[in-house]
């Protein structure tokens, strides 16, 4: 079957997309785009306060990719470790999306811990970050758990997700932050 | 006495340790995928540094972005720096942030909230 790339390019069109990229993400590919959308973030003339809330989120989430990545799939085929990732900026709201491969097993377990994020006021967002911060757990990368926190206490917004049932091992776990200005 | 340095690259800080002064800076960007491994010098150079700090340790913390993997190695080197002061060295933490950069601000507080160690917040310009 054919793609149909004017459909393609009149949804990315209509929904202002900067930038997208498919496929597996790697350390360069990450400086790759986060050098092109510093660029465009500066050609755009935004505030300093909002570019750099951009910037933040923006690295969470591709992060957050990038360590899922090696943690569900070194051993997988490159479909399994392929992931998207777009960004897009519609009536002064940038919206970034991700979506990555995720075995069903951890399913409940992610979904409950995002849950648990939105349910948080700010006021409590910072002090389980506090806490979480000071835990003295590591992850092998260092994450250690606060990359959904930062990016749910930086853009003020609930964390919008959603798991897609693929088939017997995998979802496909999308997220939408939006940023408003 | 010595000075250690790292030069900064587009995704880590560049880092000045002045021994002999007893002054620390941490200046740039800090978003490496992998933080455990780029700040493990400066947490070994900080332990060393404590067996016979300076009367007076300064400390510039200036950053214009950082990660959460980057958070909890910052938060490790400000543990050692507690260690430090509790040492005898007096320790002074300065931390930079740009007016109106309120997250960069609340960072500052939130390490300023865990970490016993005089914390001095200080605007810049943009």
């Amino acid at each position: 079957m054919m793609l149909d790339i004017y459909d393609f390019y009149d949804k990315m069109e209509r929904n202002n997309i900067m930038l997208s990229f498919k496929g597996d993400i790697t350390s360069e590919l990450l400086t790759s785009i986060l050098q092109i959308m510093e660029s465009k973030l500066d050609n755009l003339q935004e505030e300093p306060k909002i570019k750099k809330k951009v910037y933040n989120v923006l690295v969470e989430c591709l992060q957050n990719l990038y360590h899922h990545m090696d943690e569900v799939a070194p051993e997988q085929n490159d479909k399994i470790r392929s992931a998207i990732f777009m960004i897009g900026k519609l009536d002064n709201q940038y919206n970034i999306i991700t979506g990555n491969y995720i075995k069903n097993e951890n399913v409940s377990g992610l979904k409950k811990r995002l849950e648990d994020i939105n349910l948080l006021t700010k006021e409590e967002l910072k002090e389980y970050y506090k806490a979480v911060l000071n835990n003295g757990e590591m992850s092998l990368k260092g994450g250690g758990g606060l990359g959904m926190i930062d990016i749910a206490r930086k853009t003020g917004e609930k964390l919008n997700f959603n798991f897609a049932p693929v088939d017997d091992t995998f979802s496909f776990f999308t997220l939408n932050i939006k940023i408003s200005q | 006495m010595e000075t250690i340095s790292i030069e900064g690259t587009p995704k880590t800080p560049t880092i000045t340790f002045d021994t002999g002064k007893g002054f620390l800076e941490i200046k740039g960007r800090s978003i490496p995928e992998n933080s455990i491994e780029f700040y493990k010098p400066l947490v070994d150079w900080l332990e060393k540094y404590a067996a016979k700090p300076q009367a007076a340790t300064n400390v510039n913390i200036q950053l214009e972005y950082f990660n959460t993997s980057s958070s909890k190695c910052i938060l490790d080197v400000f543990k050692k720096l507690e260690a430090i002061n509790k040492g005898g060295s007096q320790v002074v933490i300065n931390w930079y942030y740009e007016e109106d950069d309120e997250d960069m601000l609340e960072a500052g507080e939130d390490y300023q909230a865990i970490i016993n160690v005089p914390f001095k917040m200080v605007q810049v310009e943009e």
